[in-house]
């Protein structure tokens, strides 16, 4: 009897001392804080803090080593809209993107399908295939010159062998921003490969049965019922995370073409790099910079809302 | 409506064989269910004759044409699969209408935006529209159809892969183990759904479970597999009265047959745990199992034989007696039909059972015929044995 008593009268007495904890008493409040703190200035330091000193910068005529520098307001995106080398990089960078996030999400759901449907040997065609993503991409770059090589090259070795003419194909006007595409395509399948086996796998085999029983005869009406849709949130995530790594194309063009000729291969994050460490126009640089994390926000944003929308996650 | 037969089936997967020469003709009509436990293969010859798996030997024809090389969708039979297989992707309403649109629309007529613009599939769409809106009200499914399949119970889903099915008016229904995801309440519920929905479709059902009270409670037709063979095929109550082997016996019924080690003796009579019963056989003499349901193991009666409570199972209108007796390895289990009659537990209590609830099967667990011998007197007059 005295236990129930005992236990009745500890309940409002614990409930009691929680309220204030919920309600917000200064010492509980403090710990609080003080739990949150640390991820809180990594979060500042780390992320926010460098995000917003970009933006500051891009509204400042700083450049890298000077010992000051002065608000200037928008000038420096007055200055990048009416730049034609702006538009021309803008132009090429969204170029790449539209060739390779197509070129390498098919690439990548084709080898993945192949691989899926193949009976051996599945894990030596996945490293094979993985392989371009493991390596450097600079070192892979070199390579990569050497086979476009216009003499020597195997690209235009295997061409002349088949009776066509051979192109330099970094060097011309018209082929330089392509090369890097097709190097683009090259590098993302294998990673986007490894995305789709994983997603291809977790469909399941009754799914088939029913599509079967259901009238799917052909291999086409069973892909379009079963095999691409039910991937969708892999696929939302490939396309999405294709499309970023397209817009920061950077390594390949650094060292294939250094943005030429005249400019053909010149993409967003090059202009950035070429203003802000080889002309030292910091704030130039951020400005750019700030389109560029516009893009990338956009391609999120367009994500998410599909993501909450279209794409199930049975 | 379709006869499917059935013709020495026999299914291999990688050298183990899972279907070792079945034999059925299921008749026009018939609600009929495969019932058997885990592993006998009653899946795989439902998969074989929906064409999901092709037969290593034997033959399936459906309303006598060889289904043999026929696709599945050819076949016109339709399945409700344990897991339902619904598209995740797809509303109710887009996966009732898979296979109509399957049917109807050609490949470029189905494309998202492209199809829109083939001649005819305005029409084609609404005649779909129209007969999944009224397969739609028939299972009282029309407010979800705008919902996808995650948004739906377990119960409500089951709904709408029967809707699939049924949309289409297939030949045969073939049902995978449908109701082994639903809750125990809603089983029983789903149960007399979709015997009722046989009656009204009077089309053949084929029914898949290793629930024998599923099998029991919905169709006309019980066939009993066992270890990728049929052993019995028979109506609910001629394969729980009369079982021909002891497999069945043991499979159907809950609490399971209490299986008595007995003999034959030689002049026919049959012997259990030392007491002759009044039962004989024209069998020869031997070892044999004497098998008897736990409701007709009579507690109340003085009994031959005896033993001691060691479990009670109270489910209210009924109850279940565990009696543990020298020379059984499993306790006899008896029906007892007013729980406010129970033993306690660790009485000594006596039971036995009347001659006619005998079913003795010999060494190899085939039945073997038993009648009440009549010749012999009665020991010490008793009324039971």
């Amino acid at each position: 009897m005295s236990d129930a008593v005992a236990t009745l009268q500890a309940v409002p007495a614990t409930a009691r001392n929680r309220v204030p904890v919920f309600a917000g008493s200064r010492p509980a409040a403090r710990s609080a804080y003080a739990l949150v703190a640390p991820a809180f200035i990594l979060m500042l330091m780390m992320l926010i803090g460098p995000l917003a000193g970009v933006i500051a910068l891009s509204f400042t005529d700083y450049q890298l080593g000077a010992p000051s520098f002065a608000w200037i307001g928008l000038s420096n995106y007055h200055e990048m809209f009416a730049d034609r080398v702006f538009w021309i990089s803008l132009k090429n960078t969204l170029t790449y993107v539209a060739i390779v996030v197509p070129g390498a999400v098919a690439l990548g759901l084709g080898t993945a399908l192949l691989i899926q449907s193949g009976a051996g040997l599945r894990s030596l065609y996945r490293t094979i295939y993985f392989l371009p993503v493991m390596a450097t991409l600079i070192a892979m770059a070199i390579v990569w010159e050497f086979m476009l090589h216009p003499q020597f090259g195997l690209v235009n070795g295997v061409l002349r062998a088949a009776g066509l003419q051979g192109h330099s194909w970094l060097q011309e006007r018209g082929t330089a921003l392509y090369s890097l595409c097709a190097i683009g395509v090259w590098q993302a399948t294998g990673f986007n490969m490894v995305l789709f086996l994983a997603g291809l796998v977790s469909i399941p085999k009754h799914l088939y049965d029913a599509a079967e029983i259901d009238g799917a005869e052909s291999a086409w009406s069973r892909f379009c019922l079963v095999t691409w849709p039910l991937p969708g949130p892999v696929t939302l995530f490939v396309v999405t995370i294709s499309a970023i790594r397209s817009f920061q194309v950077f390594d390949t063009v650094q060292v294939l073409t250094k943005g030429g000729p005249s400019k053909s291969s010149e993409v967003l994050i090059y202009t950035m790099y070429a203003e802000g460490f080889e002309f030292f126009r910091s704030g130039y640089g951020a400005a750019l910079t700030v389109v560029f994390l516009a893009f990338v926000l956009l391609l999120t944003l367009v994500k998410s809302a599909l993501g909450n929308r279209e794409v199930h996650y049975a | 409506m379709a006869e499917i037969e059935v013709r020495g089936l026999r299914k291999a997967f990688d050298g183990t064989e899972v279907l070792k020469g079945v034999d059925l003709t299921i008749e026009n009509g018939e609600f009929i269910s495969l019932v058997g436990p885990s592993g006998c293969g009653k899946s795989t010859l439902l998969r074989v004759i929906a064409g999901l798996e092709p037969q290593s030997s034997g033959e399936i024809r459906i309303d006598g044409i060889s289904a043999d090389g026929v696709r599945s969708s050819a076949r016109n039979l339709a399945m409700v699969f344990q897991s339902y297989a619904l598209y995740p992707h797809l509303s109710v309403f887009d996966n009732i209408a898979v296979p109509l649109r399957m049917k109807r629309l050609s490949a470029l007529a189905r494309l998202p935006i492209l199809g829109r613009l083939m001649p005819g599939r305005q029409r084609t769409e609404r005649g779909i529209r129209a007969e999944v809106e009224r397969v739609a009200d028939q299972l009282e499914i029309s407010p979800l159809l705008k919902r996808k399949p995650g948004q739906l119970s377990g119960g409500q889903r089951q709904r709408v892969a029967v809707g699939r099915a049924i949309v289409r008016q297939p030949r045969a229904f073939l049902f995978d183990e449908p109701l082994s995801n639903l809750d125990a309440k809603l089983r029983v519920h789903m149960r007399a759904e979709i015997a009722q929905l046989h009656r009204q479709l009077k089309t053949t059902f084929i029914y898949v479970t290793h629930d024998q009270a599923e099998a029991m409670t919905m169709s006309g037709r019980i066939a009993v597999m066992i270890g990728g063979e049929l052993i019995q095929v028979g109506t609910p109550s001629a394969i729980y009265e009369d079982p021909r082997d002891i497999r069945v016996a043991e499979f159907i019924g809950t609490p399971k047959i209490n299986a008595f080690p007995g003999r034959i003796r030689g002049d026919g009579r049959l012997e259990v745990l030392g007491h002759v019963l009044h039962a004989a056989t024209p069998a020869p003499a031997g070892e044999c199992r004497v098998c008897v349901r736990p409701e007709r193991i009579d507690l109340t009666g003085s009994g031959v034989f005896s033993g001691t409570v060691v479990h009670l199972e109270n489910l209210g209108s009924e109850a279940f007696v565990h009696v543990a007796s020298e020379g059984m390895s499993a306790p006899v289990v008896a029906r007892v039909n007013d729980p406010s009659l129970l033993p306690t537990i660790g009485a000594s209590v006596g039971y036995g059972f009347v001659p006619d609830a005998v079913r003795a099967f010999d060494g190899d667990g085939k039945r073997i015929a038993t009648e009440i011998a009549s010749r012999v007197e009665r020991p010490r007059g008793m009324a039971v044995v």
